[in-house]
């Protein structure tokens, strides 16, 4: 996988960058993308999740049958997500009022209005918001404090051995370039649908509107209100049971303390900055150089 | 597919049973979801498992495998009794008014048709005809209303099928049975149709083909034959499957369909007699009649210029057979020692074959055994299947030979719904990989060598055989193509003697064959697929002027690139469409001929009266169909291990005409023993058995795994997640346990039966690794298609010892 992600040589302009003062852009300037999850469409075949793997070239090991079991046993090819699996399907069962009900969703980064890596960031830069709406890392400015999964109301940076943070990027090399998104280029099914953020709402409005006519009077629409909206927008046929939907907070927010830490605390996060920066220091001078731990070996 | 993929999005319910299409055909299963997004259809699946296509269909029915022909008689009965069914239709399009012979009887008590022989296991079929008048077509009573009349006795023969027979032995409640049927019988509105989905779901029964027969009675009462979004979809497993049995990879088959010659066939007169039917009813096209055409032009193709009419086409070149050996008695005889070598391709016959023991100790009686394939497959191994195989003693001689996948050669793929699509190689051979094509034709070569050296008692089928290749040691599949689709071998000429294909070109179309020798042709079926202007394969036209999916310049299927098939049917008796929804083919009056969005599937110019089901001598679809060995009406039997006795005829439980193999492996579980119901299946991240070998499948499900329900788990003090031992009368393997409330247990005839799910991938070769699944299968097939029994088969399940907790 590549460190410095290639959203930064398709000359994107940037709305926002963490530790930074904002907007370096107005976003009226250029379109939100989306991605709308038609839940509803989805029949779990993974090949997002294939597609995700080939086109990012990761190479996440085969999990053992012992990780398998570690977050219940069930058609999840990995336990969790990883800083080499960017995004994750994942099969829940629970009762609704239309019986026993399986719940298959595809997890990875949502792509928030308000990003709450970005807000949580406190290394300048390292966190960025393109004018598209894309969050994506640039991994020269990363310390590796950790701050961007705190801040995250979705839980979904991973980190690699180096402590630097992976997630989806919205493919931005393609979309930059004119492409679909691998997941939904891959999509059998029309499951996935990709456009701008705000065709992807009134989309998934319809879909909804669909699903209240076919008998799911529950169904709803999943747009991440609390962070301003987000790229990935999902049409839940059973929108009283979000939490099945492969853990999906009901109300996803920024943390407070972040809001805190990022506010009047900030002069805190200036001095972690400097101390973490010395501990690196220290720990270059006394232990040597990380190696990169190979990750994905052959079995 | 009697229509195509593309079509399901005209349907109005798409019925899934028998199939999961969402996961082994996903990228099939999108018409489904379009037709539902578009046109508002609604999905349902009658499946043992809410399995990934439950999970978005609209309905989800669960019954216990192996009770299928149950709920469709049931469902049957419910259009029968409730007139659902599209009476014209059935009136003008189907054998219903045909009266049937009295010696055909069926006794509902034994479960028995007439003319059963208990010691042969085998119907006298004769008895089963119609009764004809003096000129030999069948009589009729157009009102329907004669008991010995088709209709009368499917209405007489399905009426025992009450929703409460369905409860007791599908495990359905009935008012959840009743709820769907009335969804499929308001497809028999003339403005409305019905799309079947099925595939190894229903064929995998020792009761397969009457499965399918029972959904074709179905389908043909509700008027849904023939019409857009009306279809029985066989979808095949394999990218190609559906080619290589066109070209006859079956039992006692030629290419094309036609029937290979058996040793009592000892003239083309005697062979051309018995399999070219009569017409038994007035104005039928009977097309299989054309039968000598085909055949001859066959001959043409493979002997050239030594199939003569003084030889008859070379006829004794043929071999002929005195039983057919199908796959089920290749293994038998394998196991039995009957067998010199064995030379796979195509298969990983081990994994995908019943009883894996019996596979593996008659792969250890052959002298040689040689695979070619893209990976070191478990066949090739066969050894390691059983600890008490012991490759010291093994004295098979083994060859692994490397071979090419699908985008490393030019050819072609025919998919399910019979379209011939050209693809280009990709990536050049590695190493000393080679294509078929090499391997064949270097065989071939070299054994042509070895007659002309040595002589034999019989050389002249290998000596004369037409080999007119460019390459003769490596054939192109364009030229392939191009024998497939035939040539003149003379100047065809029309009756005023003007010359319509010129001698040595390429046919336009099967029309132009001749049971005379001035006609070549490899396949008859794909007639038409090089014509003159090119390999239509290859097309590409991505126009669809109908806007219903026909895209009629995109590649070619087969035959005479007709997308629909019986599509004659889309219009009434008088040539008019049933409605303007359903519109499709119509009846020009002006022009006196047959007009519509795609190419017609009766003679272009042919009257209204003649019968839309060409391939059958009726010229209708059949409600009774006396070909089937197991009798004219699928009726209702158990699989061969089940946990209940059969509620109908207890006496006769399983399809009587079975063949019952008595070997020491061949041994079936009893309930007591082995209490609970298995069907093996695939999960949508694995192919077959060949993705364990590459790391991305291989990650996305790699450890094998059995589902089971909460109850059962309860009982056994199994979590999920545990290791747990699967095993049957005839072997075991260990697994890991996903517990789920997918897996319902249900009530059938008054006993709780708990089902045991077990997908298919894994084996002891490749990175995803696991127990061989069919250890546990038993060695029962069905008699007509000669398909295993895996689904619906006897295991008891333990946690495994040392399994984690």
């Amino acid at each position: 996988m590549s460190y410095l992600t290639s959203g930064s040589t398709t000359g994107l302009a940037i709305r926002r960058m963490s530790a930074t003062k904002e907007p370096v852009l107005d976003i009226k300037d250029q379109e939100q993308l989306g991605i709308l999850v038609d839940i509803s469409s989805c029949t779990g075949c993974k090949a997002c999740e294939v597609a995700c793997i080939q086109w990012h070239d990761l190479n996440p090991p085969i999990a053992t049958e012992e990780e398998l079991r570690e977050n219940g046993f069930s058609y999840q090819s990995a336990p969790d997500l990883a800083a080499n699996l960017f995004m994750l399907m994942k099969y829940q069962e629970a009762e609704t009022d239309r019986g026993w009900t399986w719940f298959i969703t595809k997890r990875q980064c949502m792509h928030c209005d308000d990003p709450g890596c970005l807000t949580a960031c406190p290394s300048p830069g390292a966190i960025v918001q393109y004018a598209n709406g894309v969050v994506d890392f640039d991994q020269s400015k990363c310390i590796g404090c950790g701050m961007c999964r705190t801040g995250c109301p979705f839980d979904i940076p991973r980190y690699d051995a180096n402590d630097h943070p992976f997630k989806c990027n919205f493919c931005l090399d393609r979309v930059g370039n004119g492409l679909v998104p691998a997941c939904a280029k891959a999509c059998p099914t029309n499951a996935l649908h990709f456009g701008t953020r705000a065709d992807m709402v009134e989309l998934g409005h319809k879909v909804v509107a669909g699903l209240k006519d076919r008998g799911f009077p529950n169904a709803a629409l999943y747009d991440s209100a609390g962070v301003g909206g987000a790229g990935y927008v999902y049409a839940l046929p059973h929108g009283d049971k979000v939490e099945h939907y492969g853990d999906l907070p009901k109300d996803p927010a920024i943390s407070s303390l972040v809001h805190l830490w990022k506010g009047p605390l900030k002069w805190i996060g200036g001095a972690a900055i400097l101390g973490s920066i010395a501990a690196m220091f220290m720990h270059l001078v006394t232990a040597g150089p990380k190696t990169v731990e190979a990750h994905g070996k052959e079995e | 597919m009697t229509n195509g993929w593309m079509d399901i999005q005209n349907a109005d319910l798409v019925l899934v049973m028998g199939g999961n299409p969402a996961e082994a055909h996903p990228c099939g299963f999108k018409w489904a979801i379009k037709a539902r997004q578009k046109k508002g259809a609604k999905i349902v699946v009658v499946d043992p498992r809410l399995n990934r296509t439950a999970a978005v269909a609209d309905k989800h029915v669960a019954i216990r495998c192996g009770s299928d022909l149950a709920f469709m008689g049931g469902v049957i009965n419910y259009v029968l009794q409730n007139k659902k069914y599209q009476e014209a239709y059935v009136k003008a399009f189907t054998n219903a008014p045909f009266i049937v012979k009295d010696t055909y009887s069926f006794d509902s008590a034994t479960g028995l048709f007439s003319g059963y022989d208990p010691k042969a296991r085998k119907y006298d079929q004769s008895l089963w005809g119609y009764e004809m008048d003096e000129n030999k077509m069948a009589k009729q009573d157009p009102t329907l209303s004669d008991p010995r009349c088709a209709f009368q006795l499917t209405k007489k023969h399905y009426e025992r099928y009450t929703p409460e027979l369905v409860e007791k032995v599908c495990g359905v409640k009935k008012e959840e049975f009743l709820e769907v049927a009335k969804m499929i019988g308001e497809t028999g509105a003339p403005d409305k149709a019905m799309t079947h989905l099925y595939a190894l779901g229903w064929t995998e029964h020792s009761f397969g083909t009457q499965l399918i027969g029972s959904m074709a009675v179905l389908q043909l009462l509700l008027g849904n034959i023939g019409v857009p979004g009306g279809q029985i979809g066989a979808l095949r497993g394999h990218g190609n499957v559906q080619g290589t049995t066109d070209l006859g990879a079956l039992t006692a088959a030629l290419p094309g369909y036609l029937k290979a010659p058996k040793a009592e066939h000892k003239t083309l007169q005697q062979y051309l007699d018995a399999f070219t039917p009569k017409a038994n009813r007035e104005s039928s096209m009977n097309y299989w009649g054309n039968t000598p055409k085909f055949f001859v032009s066959l001959m043409k193709a493979w002997w050239g210029d030594a199939a003569t009419k003084e030889n008859e086409f070379a006829y004794d070149y043929l071999p002929k057979y005195e039983t057919p050996k199908a796959y089920n008695a290749i293994l038998d005889d394998m196991y039995n020692g009957k067998m010199e070598g064995l030379f796979v391709l195509g298969a990983n016959i081990l994994t995908s074959s019943p009883n894996a023991n019996k596979s593996a100790i008659g792969m250890s009686k052959l002298k040689w055994m040689v695979n070619l394939d893209l990976f070191p497959i478990d066949t090739a191994y066969f050894w390691k299947t059983s600890k008490d195989l012991d490759p010291a003693k093994i004295q098979t001689e083994c060859f692994l030979l490397p071979g090419l996948g699908f985008a490393e050669k030019d050819g072609t793929f025919v998919n399910s719904g019979r379209t011939i699509k050209w693809r280009y190689k990709g990536p050049d051979a590695q190493g000393e990989c080679r294509d078929e094509k090499w391997v064949f034709s270097q065989l071939y070569l070299r054994l042509k060598a070895l007659y002309q050296k040595e002589g034999g008692p019989f050389p002249d089928p290998i000596l004369k055989l037409t080999w007119n290749y460019k390459n003769p040691g490596s054939p192109s599949a364009d030229e392939i193509l191009q024998e497939m689709n035939g040539f003149a071998v003379e100047n065809l000429v029309d009756d005023k003697g003007n010359v319509v294909v010129k001698k040595g070109d390429r046919l336009s179309t099967f029309g132009q064959l001749k049971d005379d020798g001035t006609t070549s042709c490899g396949m008859w079926i794909y007639g038409g697929v090089y014509p003159p202007s090119g390999n239509r394969s290859a097309a590409v036209g991505t126009e669809d002027p109908s806007g219903l999916g026909v895209f009629p310049n995109y590649a070619f299927s087969w035959p005479a690139n007709r997308r629909i098939l019986y599509n004659r049917a889309s219009a009434d008796a008088s040539g008019k469409p049933w409605s303007e929804k359903k519109k499709y083919l119509w009846w020009n009056e002006g022009t006196k001929s047959w007009v519509g969005h795609d190419v017609p599937d009766i003679g272009p110019t042919l009257p209204p009266a003649t019968g839309p089901f060409i391939m059958n001598a009726e010229g209708v679809g059949r409600l009774f169909a006396p070909a089937l060995v197991e009798g004219p009406f699928p009726e209702y039997y158990e699989p061969y291990e089940s946990p209940i006795a059969n509620v109908l005829h207890p006496a006769n439980p399983t399809n009587p005409v079975v063949k019952v193999y008595k070997s020491d492996h061949d041994v079936l579980g009893t309930p007591d023993k082995f209490p609970y119901v298995a069907l093996t299946y695939r999960v949508t991240e694995h192919y077959h058995f060949y993705t364990k070998f590459l790391k991305g499948p291989a990650r996305a499900f790699p450890h094998m795994f059995i589902e089971m329900p909460v109850e059962l788990a309860k009982e056994k003090g199994i979590a999920n997640g545990d290791r747990v031992r699967v095993s049957s009368a005839r072997g075991s393997l260990e697994a890991m346990a996903m517990v789920t409330r997918r897996m319902k247990p249900l009530t059938c005839d008054g006993k709780t039966v708990y089902q045991v799910g077990i997908p298919i991938h894994w084996g002891f070769q490749g990175l995803a690794k696991g127990g061989l699944v069919n250890l546990l299968t038993p060695f029962v097939w069905d008699p007509n298609a000669l398909t295993p029994e895996f689904k619906g088969f006897l295991v008891n399940v333990e946690k495994a010892t040392g399994g984690a907790a």
